[in-house]
């Protein structure tokens, strides 16, 4: 089998060595639909001023969804506890600010990706010597641990209750947090999404990224080239981790509060459903799945709410059974099929 | 002399949620240890099954033990239409895959079932023999939960002597040991999950019925129990009846203690246990090295 692939390689990059090259030299560059998203996400400041935390909501379920989109889609880490990672960033900057201890929000975004970091380093370190569904339930069994620990320690973390009316210092000493108007949140939050998306783009192409790419394609063939595995799974899953926190502490930060919803399975499920509704690996699925899962529940989760769990429903089923690269891969497959109409015609 | 009643009660009362967790799971237990399908739905057809017992009772005054034969049997016949219509087109798929169109079935039937019969939980009316107390002797007990742990050991020994005395309970041994060779000497390994599929989930059904009184059933079920039965099956290891069995057990006692004596860090300790087993002995406590 190996000899195979050898061979297969060897005449494929004999044929086209320029388009093999081409391809790879230029897998990174920008390109022409690129700015799109982010001067949408301009045009939506000033188009719907009336709809920013809706706006804000979304921007933070983005920045969250490509944090999993990095160990799931890119490292093939399967997981359904990604909240736990949301929650840690949310209670730290929660905890911080409740108690007084640290208000100001950019350098407390920083404090939730360390915490958040940390968590996702030490479970990684343990969690990620399984696979399958033991990691599966390993994952469901950490952010279960988390939620009822902050569950009981009610002395710093609220409880039940949670956290509200959290003191976040205004953005550069000017730009006020307004619960009622989120102008602010809302840039703030594309400003960070911005910072955290070119971080991540720049990961996913650099070998560092191939590498995880590779272990999830074939995990075996990677360790027998030498590439440390389990090490690679679990700095991806600290770093996933990391900006996961962040979500959690611009979605504390932007509504002044928070509780246990941020830990639940129910977020994790959602975050995990808006990534495979827009296409994992893709790093563009996240965009594209927070807008049409979060404008699809807004209008109909009030009006229709059981319809709405049974279209979701059966909207999974459908990607899981015959379009598993979600919206995207439905895209790029029509635009491929455009492409080769066009050749042949 | 009190405080052994009290011991008992909260044993009765553990061992008897064991057993409901012991019969729901059983089935999921089996289709992952034959197939290594993440079936998260599961607990959708014990629910399911739970609304079929409890509608005919309420509804159509069919008596209790008729209805959970309606449920076992309706809820195993819907399932076969589901796998062989879905499920056998993701046996080959990543877990991923799996997860996502388990959950998307555990969505549809939570939507469906608000929808036809409504958000409201639905009470078991049990039979008037079932609700008194039962006298042991030493202290009396609902006589309901004796029952539970009557009907959850009747099961066991059943699967067991089913599963080491008969040709399919080798069949499904061999298949979950090492499929490939079970294949190649012969077993029909899809009819052999069909059949088993078909079976778990009636055993669920019959799960959801018996225990509607002790879980609550309502159409949020399916998700409110997921973990929990995936912890069992998890700790007891994967197509394991006895592991199911004990685990069950384990897991039912520890809950009620817990829940009884420290109502809030309780689910801590549940949590950490199975986190720390699974990293001591990722195959649950029952279950082979692979």
């Amino acid at each position: 089998m190996s000899i195979d692939t050898n061979t297969g390689v060897g005449a494929a990059s004999g044929m086209g060595t320029s388009l093999a090259a081409r391809t790879l030299a230029a897998r990174h560059r920008l390109r022409w639909w690129e700015p799109l998203p982010w001067l949408l996400a301009i045009g939506f400041y000033f188009a719907f001023p009336r709809y920013l935390g809706f706006g804000t909501e979304m921007l933070i379920t983005i920045l969250f969804a490509i944090s999993l989109d990095l160990a799931l889609g890119y490292a093939g880490i399967i997981t359904l506890g990604h909240a736990a990672f949301f929650g840690a960033g949310a209670y730290t900057v929660g905890i911080l600010a409740k108690h007084g201890i640290w208000t100001e929000p950019i350098t407390g975004l920083l404090w939730a990706a360390m915490v958040a970091g940390l968590v996702g380093l030490a479970s990684g370190l343990v969690l990620l010597r399984t696979t399958g569904l033991t990691l599966l339930m390993l994952t469901i069994c950490t952010m279960g641990l988390l939620e009822e620990l902050a569950n009981m320690g009610a002395e710093y973390t609220g409880g039940f209750d949670g956290l509200d009316s959290l003191p976040i210092q205004p953005v550069f000493g000017v730009f006020e947090f307004d619960v009622l108007y989120s102008t602010t949140q809302y840039l703030y939050v594309l400003g960070v999404l911005l910072v955290c998306f070119v971080f991540v783009r720049t990961l996913v192409y650099s070998p560092f990224g191939h590498s995880l790419t590779g272990i999830r394609e074939n995990t075996l063939r990677m360790h027998a080239v030498g590439a440390p595995v389990r090490m690679r799974l679990v700095v991806c899953y600290a770093i996933s981790a990391a900006l996961a926190g962040v979500a959690g502490a611009l979605w504390a930060q932007a509504n002044a509060y928070v509780n246990l919803s941020v830990l639940g399975l129910d977020r994790a499920a959602t975050v995990l459903i808006v990534l495979v509704l827009g296409g994992y690996g893709r790093l563009y699925g996240g965009f594209v799945g927070a807008i049409a899962y979060m404008v699809l529940s807004h209008f109909l989760s009030k009006l229709y709410p059981s319809a709405w769990q049974l279209g979701l429903g059966l909207m999974l089923v459908v990607i899981a059974l015959f379009a598993r690269g979600g919206i995207l891969g439905i895209g790029a497959s029509l635009w491929h099929g455009h492409d080769k109409q066009r050749d042949a015609s | 002399m009190s405080s052994v009643v009290e011991f008992a009660n909260t044993l009765l009362g553990g061992v008897a949620a064991g057993m409901v967790l012991f019969i729901v799971s059983v089935g999921l237990s089996i289709t992952l240890g034959l197939m290594g399908f993440v079936n998260l739905a599961h607990g959708g057809f014990a629910m399911i099954g739970g609304y079929i017992v409890v509608l005919t009772m309420n509804r159509l005054g069919v008596p209790f033990i008729a209805a959970l034969a309606i449920g076992f049997f309706s809820v195993a016949a819907i399932s076969v239409v589901f796998e062989r219509l879905l499920y056998v087109r993701l046996y080959r798929a990543s877990e991923l895959d799996q997860v996502l169109f388990t959950i998307g079935l555990v969505f549809m039937m939570i939507a469906s079932v608000t929808l036809i019969v409504g958000p409201e939980t639905q009470p078991l009316n049990l039979p008037s023999w079932m609700q008194g107390q039962f006298d042991l002797g030493f202290m009396t007990y609902r006589t309901y939960s004796l029952v539970l742990i009557a009907v959850g050991i009747v099961i066991m020994l059943g699967l067991w002597l089913g599963f080491e005395r008969t040709r399919m309970g080798a069949q499904i041994r061999a298949a979950v040991d090492n499929r490939r060779m079970a294949e190649s000497l012969g077993i029909n390994i899809t009819r052999l999950f069909t059949l088993t599929f078909a079976f778990g989930s009636g055993m669920a059904a019959l799960g959801g019925g018996l225990g509607a009184e002790f879980l609550g059933l309502d159409p949020q079920y399916p998700l409110k129990y997921l973990v929990i039965f995936l912890i069992v099956v998890a700790v007891g290891g994967l197509g394991r009846v006895t592991g199911v069995f004990f685990a069950a057990l384990i897991i039912g006692v520890l809950d009620f203690a817990l829940k009884k004596y420290l109502p809030q860090g309780g689910t801590v300790f549940i949590y950490a246990m199975t986190i720390l087993l699974l990293l001591w002995r990722p195959q649950g406590l029952f279950g082979r090295a692979p």
